[in-house]
């Protein structure tokens, strides 16, 4: 503004108004507009709240009865057995929903990373034209195929082949299936994302160690994932986020008793699948069953989020090194 | 230019989603309520419940919606005590149960101010499933004590005492969850009480039959339970054992054994509840009467046992008497149980 | 001395780039053997991801065969399964989708117009709406569930278990990322264009409404489609916002009972009887070829009208 008035003022006589580059009317409408537009992009303030008020209030109501210590390590999880206090320790199922994800990881991590080197480095158009369509297509699955392509089929093959020497063959619900086709659902997130951080990396980099005579394998593992590492591990994390959210595929396929531990052939409860177990069936509003609904919905959130806030500051790092 | 012609086709796609939304709303009010006097009833019923009668309501339901075409029918698969919970809320008009209201649901509908009949729609003989290959033919209420119980853990067949037939294989048990009226019937039948039974080494199969079905199916040391309408749907896949009753003697789940009541204490009988408030509407009460006219001859093909002459005229005038508004009795106690 | 072109420049630099390749190319033969390796593991990895997919196309097609014919999209739910098909499903999703696309779409664009012309990235309200926006895109789509149940169900609006439930409840779990790819979109246009526009003394709004806005359109649009072929197959809200088990009706309007695809399917799955599995798994036929369908149109979209700047 001074500027503008400096040479303004320096080039005119005394008596001459000066022209304004500002709007000649005050503009309501665009005020208007603006309000408008600013209330959408509060809507997603409003949701936040909404859900924390939804999740808040029983949830609250529920620690009123069960202190926080005895849900959050208490080891038995039984809430029909509302009679017995030490039937809400929420430890089983979030181990449920943590072994599940370990499975998932153990299959997404591999095929997600490698074929985001794969793009990145080596992409041969053939492949690249068979492996980009196939990832656009998993994304889109529904969870629902997946839930069934892990009962109907994941589950029977396992069962089949399952080495002896392993132990018992899985039940008919299991962690294991769940778990493959959860990581099945994870690797397109975790190929795209790690795709874009090593993509990101500085052609200069590559070329300078190509130069220096390094082969396209060490190339990709000992320069170019390493200056990606922030955005791969973001991709990670996501993909857990992904996995831990995943409602349908645990439903359909992992059971629905709590267990308390690491397993691969028996069943699991995951928190999801409580929730959606629960909130279907018993819908007693304001009896201890009916609150664990919100308090293990909370602990969902909270989880998802504590991630999610990882996850976009590896994301900003990563993205500030290179632009 | 073609930015435009792709932003005027977007809103007049948008337009016409909320014109449609919009006159479909208006339209909507019109049929709320039913229409009573013509041929063509419409309004809306909404039934949820147990897993076990659903298919059952669904089959009339369909049925009573060909002749009736303008009405809705929904039907839900809560479970029983889900059901229940649903319909002292208010949220339903017709809740199933695979085994009657019990005294805090009723107190629950009290507190809810809803008013409610009781009626017999179908007997059911609670089947014992397992695996074809399995030698086992008949077992008691004990012995399955031993395997659902509480406290049980045993792990193999080997481990059931007095087998009529040895059999050694590893078990491989199945339940259905908490919600289900099969679970609490079956718990209290069998365990002594409603509700216990064992929690470690089992399948909860949740309302998911299907898995019952194939596990045992696919597990030669398999056991599972539900009602009979499943078996006798998947009798290629599964065998029923033979439940020995009050009197010593083996019995197996059929049409007969349940409805001449040899088939305990897993004979039980199947429940429509209709609230008192949904009554006032003629379309429940069309749908009620012909649920009762049409039960018997959709149950054989829908799997079902149907009910004695006995229970039948019992049952009918049960809803004669509610359809002729001779005051509603604040939920029932006092029908007599086979 | 050498011009560029000459042809002594040109063999110079082919001998260059000779001599760089043999360079890179005389690598030491354990070093070659692993690389050779690796490949080869990528190529797994990849196999396995392709492998598992064609696995569930393959699993689904197989099991859904049996059924699969016009029936299953015109048929009505009827208590025999040999007799169901999926239209009551189809209007449901239908109808719920247009719900979700009529209240996203405004709101969306709306908010991200807002976060991308408007909003002052140094204030720390508007660096909130964003952080915001990107923790709701990462919710578990059952927690919107929840919401829904609680607000929209019952509590405070108490509408019912009716389609507008669900859109709503789904409207708001896919707004983030309509809201994400809408920005996307908007950025994409170069700001000279803006630029340009400002210069020659038009209004934000005016700016917005015929410059930005409409070059934006076509990146808008196919995010839009995205974000809703993946609310259509969304269930878990769904279940517990109300869709419900067995309904031999379609939906007609916004306050009726309703259930939608992904629904249906998950139920028969649940059923005793084997015919119940077979129309299952056609149901995920149908789904499948229904988001086909959606994604090839936003594809198409995206190659006819993108701009390139």
């Amino acid at each position: 503004m001074e500027a503008r008035d400096a040479t303004a003022a320096s080039g005119l006589a005394a008596g001459t108004t000066r022209p304004r580059l500002g709007a000649a009317s005050p503009r309501y409408g665009e005020q208007a507009i603006k309000g408008i537009l600013a209330l959408c992009a509060l809507l997603s303030v409003v949701t936040t709240i909404g859900i924390v008020v939804s999740l808040l209030g029983p949830s609250l109501e529920f620690f009123k009865e069960i202190p926080v210590t005895d849900f959050v390590f208490g080891t038995e999880w039984a809430p029909s057995e509302a009679a017995d206090p030490d039937s809400f320790g929420v430890l089983p199922i979030v181990m449920g929903t943590l072994t599940v994800t370990l499975w998932g990881l153990l299959v997404a991590i591999p095929v997600g990373l490698g074929a985001a080197i794969y793009l990145s480095e080596y992409a041969r158009p053939r492949v690249r034209k068979v492996l980009k369509p196939t990832l656009e297509v998993l994304a889109g699955v529904p969870t629902v195929a997946f839930g069934f392509f892990a009962f109907s089929f994941i589950t029977p093959l396992l069962i089949d082949v399952w080495p002896g020497f392993l132990g018992d063959p899985p039940n008919i619900f299991n962690a294991g299936a769940a778990g493959i086709a959860i990581g099945l659902l994870i690797v397109p997130i975790v190929a795209s994302i790690s795709e874009d951080a090593m993509s990101a990396v500085p052609a200069g980099l590559r070329e300078g160690a190509y130069a220096l005579g390094a082969s396209r394998m060490r190339v990709a593992l000992r320069v170019v994932f390493p200056a990606a590492l922030s955005g791969i591990v973001a991709s990670i994390v996501l993909g857990i986020s992904r996995a831990v959210g995943e409602t349908l595929v645990v439903l359909m396929a992992a059971g629905s008793l709590p267990f308390l531990g690491i397993t691969f052939t028996e069943q699991i409860q995951a928190m999801t699948a409580f929730i959606g177990v629960t909130a279907t069936g018993d819908i007693s509003t304001g009896t201890i069953e009916y609150d664990t609904i919100f308090a293990v919905g909370l602990l969902l959130f909270v989880m998802t989020l504590v991630l999610n806030l990882v996850s976009i500051r590896l994301v900003r790092r990563f993205r500030e090194v290179y632009e | 230019m073609k930015k435009h012609k792709l932003l005027t086709a977007l809103f007049a796609l948008l337009a016409a989603a909320l014109t449609l939304g919009v006159a479909a709303c208006g339209g909507d009010e019109e049929n709320d309520g039913a229409e009573s006097g013509g041929e063509a009833l419409s309004g809306e019923i909404v039934i949820d419940g147990s897993s076990t009668v659903a298919p059952l309501s669904e089959q009339i339901a369909a049925l009573f919606q060909e002749e009736n075409p303008d009405v809705r029918i929904t039907v839900g698969t809560a479970g029983t005590g889900g059901g229940f919970e649903r319909f002292c809320a208010g949220e339903t008009d017709i809740s199933d149960a695979s085994r009657q209201i019990e005294p805090e649901e009723e107190k629950l509908c009290a507190d809810g101010n809803v008013e409610f009949e009781e009626i017999t729609v179908a007997n059911d003989a609670l089947s014992v499933v397992v695996n074809p290959d399995n030698p086992v033919t008949c077992v008691s209420t004990d012995q399955l004590n031993e395997v659902y119980g509480p406290d049980s853990d045993i792990t193999s067949w080997a481990d059931v005492p007095d087998l009529d037939e040895p059999f050694e294989a590893e078990l491989a048990i199945f339940s259905p969850g908490a919600d289900s009226g099969t679970f609490d019937y079956f718990s209290e039948a069998v365990n002594g009480e409603e509700g216990e039974q064992r929690r470690q080494g089992i399948n909860i199969v949740g309302e998911n039959d299907n898995a019952t079905v194939t596990g045992v199916a696919g597990d030669e040391g398999g056991i599972g339970y539900f009602g009979f309408s499943f078996f006798n749907e998947n009798q290629d896949q599964l065998k029923a054992l033979e439940i020995e009753n009050e009197d010593g003697d083996c019995v197996p789940p059929a049409e007969e054994t349940a409805q001449d009541g040899s088939y305990n204490p897993l004979g039980r009988q199947l429940y429509i509840y209709p609230s008192a408030d949904a009554l006032q509407e003629p379309v429940v009460q069309e749908f009620v009467q012909f649920y009762l006219e049409t039960a018997n001859e959709v149950i054989p093909q829908a799997g079902f046992i149907g009910l004695t002459d006995e229970q039948l005229s019992d049952s009918q005038a049960n809803v004669d008497r509610l359809l002729s508004g001779s005051g509603g009795s604040g939920g029932s106690g006092e029908e007599t149980t086979e | 001395m050498n011009e560029p072109g000459s042809a002594r420049t040109r063999r110079a630099v082919a001998g260059a780039r000779a001599a760089v390749a043999a360079g890179i190319e005389n690598q030491p033969t354990a070093d070659v053997r692993k690389s050779i390796a690796f490949q080869a593991f990528l190529l797994f990895t990849i196999g396995v991801a392709i492998l598992g997919l064609a696995l569930l196309l393959i699993d689904a097609f197989v099991e859904g065969l049996p059924r699969f014919g016009t029936e299953l999209f015109t048929a009505e739910t009827s208590a025999l399964p040999q007799d169901s098909g999926f239209y009551n499903a189809i209007i449901g999703t239908l109808l719920v989708i247009a719900g979700v696309t009529a209240m996203t779409v405004p709101v969306g664009t709306g908010a991200a117009i807002y976060l991308e012309e408007y909003a002052d990235r140094e204030r720390w309200w508007n660096r909130l709406i964003e952080v915001n926006i990107q923790n709701l895109a990462a919710v578990p789509s059952i927690v919107y569930g929840i919401l829904g149940l609680a607000f929209i169900v019952r509590g405070p609006l108490s509408i019912g278990f009716v389609v507008l439930a669900g859109s709503m409840t789904l409207s708001l779990l896919v707004l983030p990322t309509v809201i994400i790819a809408a920005r996307e979109a908007i950025r994409a246009v170069p700001p000279s264009i803006r630029e340009g526009s400002l210069a020659l003394g038009a209004t934000e709004w005016q700016t917005i409404r015929r410059q930005t806005l409409p070059a934006a359109i076509p990146g808008i649009a196919t995010g839009v489609i995205l974000a809703i072929s993946r609310a259509v197959g969304e269930t878990a809200p769904l279940l517990l916002v109300g869709a419900a088990a067995f309904v031999t009706f379609s939906p007609e309007g916004f306050f009726d009972r309703y259930t939608v695809l992904p629904v249906q399917i998950f139920t028969y799955f649940a059923r005793a009887q084997d015919e119940y599995i077979v129309l299952a798994a056609a149901g995920i036929i149908v789904m499948l070829i229904l988001l086909l369908a959606m994604n090839s149109f936003a594809i198409w979209l995206r190659n006819r009208y993108e701009q390139k700047w």
